[in-house]
C-alpha cells in the first residue's frame, strides 16, 4: 500500500466529506466556530483510526453476517471513551458538540471506512487510511468553520476580525451550513473536473 | 391541561420550528440520498418515523429500568444503538411475516434506518431534555413527521430541479444543498412560532 497514495486520496480525490459525502450531518450542524470544529475534526479522526486499526485486527475471526453488528459495537465502545474524555478535560467544547459526539457512532465515515477499507486490507494499512481520511474530515470542517465563523460572526477562535455591525448573520444559522458546504462541494467538482482536463 | 399544552409545544417544535432536517441537521444522509422521487421519499418518511417513535418509546424503558438503576448512563451510547439496530433487525422479520405489502414498499429503507442519525438523536435528546414516557414517545412521532414533511418538499422540488439550468459544477449534491438551504431559510420563518 502506497501511503503518498493513500494520503492524496483522503485529502483530496477521495475526500470523505467533498467526494464521498459521508458525514454531512456533523459537518454542518457544528461548523459554528473554530474551536468547535477542531474538536470534532480531532475526536473523529482519534475513532476513526482506533476502530480502523480494530477491526482490521479483528476481520479474520468475525463472521461476515454480523459483521456490521461488530463495527457498530466497536465504534460505540471508543465514541463512548472520546465523550468521557472530553467531557472530563474540556467540558466547553463537549457542551457545544452536544448530542454530535454521541452521534459519531452513526457518522458514515466511520462505517464506510470499516466496511470498504479496514475490513479488506491489514492493521498498518487502515491505520494510515484512519488518519488520512480523519485529517481530510478534519480539513473540510475547518475550511467550514472559516468561512463561517470569520463571515457570519465576524471572529476567528473567538477574535474579533470584522466589526460587529458588518458580519452575515446567517452564515452561522443552518441556512449557512447548507449553503457553504453546497458551494464547497461545487468548487470541488469544478476542480476536480479541472484537473482532469489537464491531464 | 399544562401536560396538554407541552405535548402541543413539543409537536409543534418538532414538526416546524426545531425541524430535524432544517435546524437540528439530524438525518441528513437519508435526507439527500432517498429523496429523488416523491414516492420513496414518502416510504423513507413513513418508515423513519415509525422506527422514531418506537425507538424513543423502548430507549426510554431501557435508560429508566436497566441504564439508570445499575448507574450505567455512561453506557447511554453503546446500549441505545444495540437496541435500535435489533428494534429495526425486528420490525424488518416482523413486517416481512405478518405485512409483506407493506415490507415491499418500504424494501431497502428499512436496513437504512439504523445508521439514520436522527433515530439515535431522538433517542439521545429524549433524555437529555427529560422528557416523561408520554413526551418521548410524541417527541419521537413528530420528529419523524417533521421528516417526513421535509423530505417531501424536498424531493418534489428535487424532481422539477432535473429541468434546471445551473453550472456544471453544481450537478447532483451541490444544487441539492443549495435547494435545503433555501428551504431552512423558508422554516426558519417557524421560529417566530412560540406558544411556550
Amino acid at each position: 500500500m502506497n501511503i503518498g497514495r493513500q494520503l492524496k486520496e483522503g485529502l483530496i480525490t477521495q475526500n470523505p466529506v467533498l467526494v464521498q459525502m459521508l458525514g454531512l450531518c456533523s459537518t454542518m450542524a457544528i461548523t459554528t466556530s473554530i474551536m468547535n470544529g477542531l474538536g470534532m475534526g480531532v475526536s473523529v479522526l482519534i475513532i476513526l483510526t482506533a476502530s480502523n486499526v480494530v477491526i482490521s485486527a479483528i476481520r479474520k475471526i468475525v463472521p461476515d453476517k454480523i459483521r456490521i453488528a461488530m463495527f457498530i459495537v466497536v465504534i460505540a465502545g471508543f465514541v463512548t471513551c472520546v465523550d468521557l474524555l472530553l467531557q472530563a478535560f474540556v467540558p466547553a467544547i463537549a457542551e457545544s458538540l452536544g448530542v454530535f459526539i454521541p452521534l459519531i457512532v452513526v457518522n458514515c465515515i466511520i462505517l464506510g471506512r470499516a466496511e470498504s477499507f479496514s475490513y479488506k486490507n491489514g492493521v498498518a494499512g487502515s491505520f494510515f487510511d484512519g488518519i488520512f481520511q480523519g485529517l481530510g474530515y478534519t480539513a473540510v470542517l475547518l475550511a467550514m468553520c472559516f468561512i463561517r465563523e470569520l463571515l457570519g460572526a465576524g471572529t476567528l477562535a473567538g477574535v474579533r476580525i470584522i466589526p460587529e455591525q458588518f458580519p452575515v448573520g446567517v452564515l452561522t444559522l443552518p441556512v449557512g451550513g447548507f449553503l457553504v458546504l453546497g458551494f464547497l462541494i461545487a468548487a470541488m467538482q469544478w476542480a476536480l473536473s479541472k484537473s482532469k482536463e489537464g491531464k | 391541561m399544562d401536560q396538554i399544552t407541552k405535548l402541543l409545544a413539543i409537536t409543534l417544535g418538532a414538526i416546524l420550528a426545531n425541524n430535524f432536517i432544517f435546524s437540528q441537521f439530524l438525518g441528513i444522509c437519508p435526507f439527500l440520498g432517498v429523496s429523488k422521487k416523491v414516492d420513496t421519499a414518502v416510504g423513507m418518511g413513513i418508515a423513519v418515523t415509525f422506527v422514531m417513535g418506537l425507538a424513543s418509546a423502548i430507549t426510554y424503558a431501557v435508560s429508566k429500568f436497566v441504564l439508570v438503576p445499575f448507574e450505567l448512563e455512561y453506557m447511554q451510547t453503546v446500549a441505545f444503538i444495540l437496541v435500535i439496530a435489533a428494534l429495526v433487525q425486528f420490525i424488518e422479520m416482523f413486517l416481512q411475516k405478518s405485512m409483506p405489502s407493506l415490507y415491499t414498499a418500504l424494501g431497502v429503507y428499512l436496513p437504512l434506518i439504523t445508521t439514520n442519525c436522527a433515530v439515535l438523536g431522538v433517542a439521545l435528546l429524549n433524555i437529555q431534555e427529560g422528557y416523561n414516557f408520554i413526551e418521548s414517545v410524541v417527541y419521537g412521532i413528530t420528529g419523524g413527521i417533521g421528516f417526513l414533511v421535509a423530505i417531501v418538499l424536498f424531493a418534489s422540488i428535487r424532481e422539477r430541479l432535473v429541468f434546471a439550468e445551473y453550472p456544471k459544477s453544481f450537478e447532483g449534491f451541490p444544487i441539492a444543498l443549495v435547494t435545503a438551504g433555501l428551504m431552512a431559510l423558508a422554516f426558519m420563518g417557524f421560529s417566530g412560532l412560540k406558544i411556550w
